[in-house]
Order: C-alpha cells, then sequence, then structure tokens
C-alpha cells in the first residue's frame, strides 16, 4: 500500500472525527444555515479547480478546468452569501425589532 | 512554496473548523460563516500564488462568471425556495470535484492516467463516481423540489436491480481503470454510468423523503471533494471534504430519525409512491367539524397557551408575517404563544427556523419537538398551519399505517386544536389523518394566509 496515500487517509479519517464532534453541537435552528455553510466549504474544491485551469495543458482539460472553475465559485460565492442571508435573520435579539 | 502552500490549506482548514464551531449558537453564527469565508480566500489566494499558474483565461472567465451567478443566486432566492438552492449547490460542488478528476485523468502533464501508480487511477475513479452521482442527484432533487418533475415516487419494474447492475458496472469499470489506466473508454463510460446512477437512484424518492436525500447530497458533495483532495494530493481538500461530510451524514441520520425510517428504507422504498393511488377514498364518510373564522378568533383571544405548529403548507403560502403578527396581538391580550418545530417541518433540516426568523419571530419562542410535547397538555389551543403528516396521530397508535413509530408532534392532547387546511387532501405521505377526525379539532378551511388575516381582524374587533 502506498504510504502517500495511508498519510492522506490519516488526515480524512481524523478531520471527520473533528467533524462528528463539532456539527453535533449545532442547534436545530441553524440546520439550514449549516448546511449552506458546509456547502461553500465543500467549494473548496475550487482548489483543483484552479490547478487544473491554469496547467494550460491540452484544449479539452481548459474547457473542463474552466467548467470547474465556474461550478466551484457558484458554491462557494452562493453558499457563503446565502448563509449570511440567512443568519442575519436569526442575529436579532427577541424584541429588538420592537 | 510547497511548504508555505500547505500551510495556507492548513490555515483554511483550521478557519473553517473555527468557523463551524461558531454555528453553535445563533448569536456567534454569522461571525463564523464570516471567518469560514476568509479561510477559503486564503486557499483561494495561496493557490493563485504559490502553485505556478501558467494560463490566466480560463481562471479569469471561471471566477468571474461563477461568482456573478452565485451572488444572483444567494440574493434573489426567497427562503422558501432554500431546498432547491443548496440542491443545486450540492450539485455544482460534485460536478466540479468530478470534472477536476476528469481533468487530471486527461491531462499529459500529470502523474495520473497512462504510467501512473495503481492508486492513483483508484482514486481517479472514485472521485469521479461520487462527484457525478451527486451532480445528477442533486439535479434531479432541485427538479423535484422545484416541481419541474414530479414529486412523487417514480417507479418501474426491476428498479432495483437496474440499480444494483449499474453500480456493479460502475465498480468493475473502477477496477478496469486501475488495472488498465490508458483506457479513456473504460473512463468515459464510468463518468457516464455514474451520472446515469444519479438520475435513477433519486427519482424513486418522494417528495416527503427529500429533506434525507439533500442532507445525504451534502454529505456526497463533501466526500467528492476529499476524494478530489486523493487525486491531487491535497490535504486541504481532504480536510474541509471531510468535514462537509461529516456533517451531511449527522443531518441525515437526524432526519432518518425524526421520521423513524431507515436510510435505505428512504432510499429504496419509494414511500408514498402506493398511498398516492387512492387518497380520497381513504377519507370514507368520516365526518369533520368546521369552523368559522369568528368562533376560531375567540378561542384563540381567550386561550391561556396557544401554541402554532407551522407546516411547509404555511411556507407556501406565505403566511410567517401574518403568523408573526397574530401572535404579536395574542400575546397583547396575555396569551401564551409558543411554536413548535417538528425536525421534518419544511422541506428541509431547520427550514422552518429559517422561515420563521424571516418573519420576525424570535429565536427563542421556537421550541423542538422534544421540548414542547410534554406541553400540549396543558395547551388551550394547538393552531396547527399547513402540517399534516407531523401531526397525525396514526403514527403512534395505528402500526399498519406507513407513518407508524414515526415521532410527532402530539397535538391531540391539547384541549383544543384548530387546523388551517385549504382542503381535506393528504400529505406527503398521502396517508389520511385521524387528528382531523377527532371530536377536539375543528377545521377552518380555506388558504392559509387569508384565514389568518381574517382571525387577526377577527380578534381586533373583539
Amino acid at each position: 500500500m502506498p504510504e502517500v496515500l495511508v498519510s492522506l487517509f490519516v488526515v480524512f479519517v481524523l478531520a471527520m472525527l473533528i467533524g462528528f464532534e463539532v456539527i453535533t453541537k449545532v442547534p436545530p435552528t441553524l440546520h439550514t444555515p449549516l448546511m449552506s455553510g458546509s456547502n461553500a466549504i465543500s467549494g473548496i474544491t475550487i482548489i483543483g479547480a484552479l490547478i487544473v485551469a491554469g496547467r494550460g495543458d491540452t484544449t479539452l482539460t481548459s474547457i473542463l478546468g474552466l467548467l470547474a472553475v465556474i461550478f466551484a465559485m457558484i458554491n462557494v460565492v452562493g453558499g457563503f452569501l446565502v448563509t449570511d442571508r440567512m443568519l442575519q435573520m436569526f442575529r436579532r435579539r427577541p424584541g429588538e425589532d420592537k | 512554496m510547497a511548504a508555505l502552500i500547505k500551510l495556507a490549506y492548513l490555515a483554511a482548514a483550521v478557519l473553517f473548523i473555527l468557523g463551524l464551531k461558531r454555528l453553535s449558537s445563533p448569536a456567534t453564527a454569522r461571525s463564523g460563516n464570516f471567518i469560514a469565508s476568509i479561510g477559503m480566500l486564503i486557499a483561494i489566494v495561496a493557490t493563485l500564488a504559490f502553485t505556478g499558474i501558467l494560463t490566466w483565461q480560463m481562471i479569469i472567465i471561471g471566477m468571474v462568471v461563477g461568482s456573478a451567478i452565485g451572488a444572483v443566486f444567494a440574493r434573489t432566492v426567497k427562503m422558501t425556495a432554500m431546498p432547491q438552492m443548496v440542491a443545486l449547490l450540492n450539485g455544482f460542488g460534485g460536478g466540479a470535484s468530478a470534472l477536476v478528476a476528469a481533468a487530471e485523468f486527461l491531462s499529459p502533464s500529470t502523474d495520473v492516467g497512462v504510467g501512473a501508480p495503481l492508486y492513483v487511477n483508484l482514486t481517479v475513479g472514485l472521485s469521479v463516481l461520487v462527484g457525478a452521482v451527486t451532480f445528477s442527484g442533486s439535479l434531479v432533487a432541485f427538479g423535484k423540489l422545484q416541481e419541474l418533475i414530479t414529486g412523487r415516487p417514480v417507479t418501474y419494474p426491476l428498479q432495483k436491480t437496474i440499480n444494483g447492475l449499474i453500480l456493479a458496472a460502475i465498480l468493475g469499470l473502477v477496477v478496469w481503470l486501475v488495472l488498465e489506466p490508458e483506457n479513456g473508454a473504460a473512463f468515459g463510460s464510468l463518468a457516464a454510468l455514474a451520472f446515469l446512477l444519479g438520475i435513477l437512484s433519486v427519482i424513486p424518492i418522494g417528495g416527503a423523503d427529500m429533506p434525507v436525500v439533500i442532507s445525504l447530497l451534502n454529505s456526497y458533495s463533501g466526500v467528492a471533494a476529499a476524494m478530489t483532495g486523493f487525486v491531487i494530493n491535497n490535504e486541504g481538500l481532504i480536510i474541509s471534504g471531510a468535514l462537509v461530510g461529516a456533517s451531511g451524514l449527522i443531518l441525515t441520520n437526524i432526519m432518518c430519525r425524526a421520521m423513524n425510517r431507515s436510510l435505505a428504507n428512504v432510499l429504496f422504498g419509494a414511500f408514498g409512491a402506493a398511498a398516492a393511488e387512492g387518497p380520497a377514498a381513504a377519507a370514507g364518510d368520516r365526518s369533520v367539524r368546521s369552523i368559522s373564522h369568528e368562533d376560531a378568533a375567540m378561542m384563540l383571544a381567550y386561550a391561556r397557551q396557544v401554541v402554532v405548529v407551522p407546516g411547509y403548507g404555511l411556507a407556501v403560502a406565505q403566511a410567517q408575517h401574518e403568523v408573526r403578527e397574530l401572535a404579536d396581538l395574542l400575546e397583547k391580550r396575555g396569551v401564551e404563544v409558543k411554536y413548535a418545530i417538528h425536525p421534518v417541518a419544511g422541506r428541509m433540516p431547520g427550514h422552518m427556523n429559517v422561515l420563521l426568523a424571516e418573519a420576525n419571530v424570535p429565536y427563542d419562542k421556537l421550541r423542538d419537538m422534544d421540548q414542547i410535547n410534554p406541553e400540549f397538555e396543558r395547551t388551550d389551543v394547538a393552531l396547527v398551519i399547513g402540517a399534516n403528516d407531523v401531526v397525525n396521530p396514526a403514527a403512534r397508535n395505528r402500526p399498519d399505517s406507513p407513518l407508524y413509530g414515526m415521532p410527532i408532534l402530539d397535538v391531540d392532547k391539547s384541549q383544543n386544536v384548530i387546523v388551517l387546511k385549504r382542503s381535506m387532501r393528504p400529505g406527503f405521505a398521502g396517508v389520511d389523518n385521524d387528528l382531523f377526525y377527532n371530536g377536539k379539532t375543528s377545521m377552518l378551511f380555506g388558504d392559509a394566509k387569508d384565514s389568518v388575516k381574517k382571525l387577526i381582524e377577527e380578534i381586533k374587533a373583539l
């Protein structure tokens, strides 16, 4: 078994455990913003998209890279902005608006 | 340089974790989201600055176009449409991961594909599989939620067998790809079959089960990003993807428990398909008691405690602002008003809370199912607005009902129940509701928004 793969797998498993620990503490009230926010985080695949799109080796891979950048940016920008829009509504303290 | 990039990605991952941690309270949540977005910014800037980008054309076009589309989505989407929005974002995330893996496979300048070590092609295959399934599955979920395609389960003979065979074929192709990395045809068929599997595995799932499906696809989108991290040997992607994968799994589990169903049952059960055939007949000749707006207003105005039970119908009617006005009016008269939120009250986890927050309902008035259920006995009026399956007592006392065993809000234990409903049509699960025929229950027929407006007028006139 290649060592690189194993050490990456170690990172994956430990990150999963941290994820479980942190996310079980999110109250049900915030589950929708949690989903849209974590969605934005999964847009981290933008890193891969940028690398692929910027390597400029063949036309085909450049087009795939372009599509990947567009998709990932929609995910990142859309995800963070819409989450912010929702959380803004939750920030209002009870009675503040009366 | 390589060390610097790795440190930047580590910083991003740490900021993601700290950001998610701040989501544990509504008061700190917004700053948490901001912290996570800073993490993303660091990751993007570090990638652009230090990875030796050769051509900028595609990157600039892609970033401008993607950001613009994302920003427009985020600003214009209605809060009722949030499940569709999240489904679509899941799809784009999964799609991006699959595209990156495909480009890595096809690129002549990487060590993936021809001549690559066995395990690299394994990760490429899995990455394309998960990414493509997430992409097409999310598009189908989006179509169902947006009602572009039927929300009812789509079933046909040998459905599970066909899906099973497709999955087996895909796994076979992954093995083939590992043994024969230069095989472009195997790669192409793998991508196409994975795309097909995403569609076929979501169409048999009914509208009521969408909260589970979106949560699961959310998890997949994270796993897809992590898989891509394995392909390009990048811990940043792996950590972030794993966080999202874990988050989606937790939500999937919560949703399944709230419906008392196993994940397998949701995915393969085609729930609601059979019941859809004869919903009207189930009503039989039992009679319901309907009530006038005037009488309903009296009951509410002279109650000590009113519990509002909002369901998806409230969101569809856009009545959340009126409901809040009604609650304010009642509170001025000294009535205690609370909101009972079932975990699957909306179309995705926590959806109803967002809709009520949008209408300025203070979040300390919202009660989870476990908190509110003991309170129904002390409640004078339970006001059910557009909720159906989540208040169906059949879940407690009819072992033959498809809902049996699902945890519900015990509204039938309160002194009186007023149900606001458009018609006697059954809920998403296609099951008739005994609550409506209960002696304590009065039905107030009509559009939820109109009805609540009339209640407000009547109470003002008292």
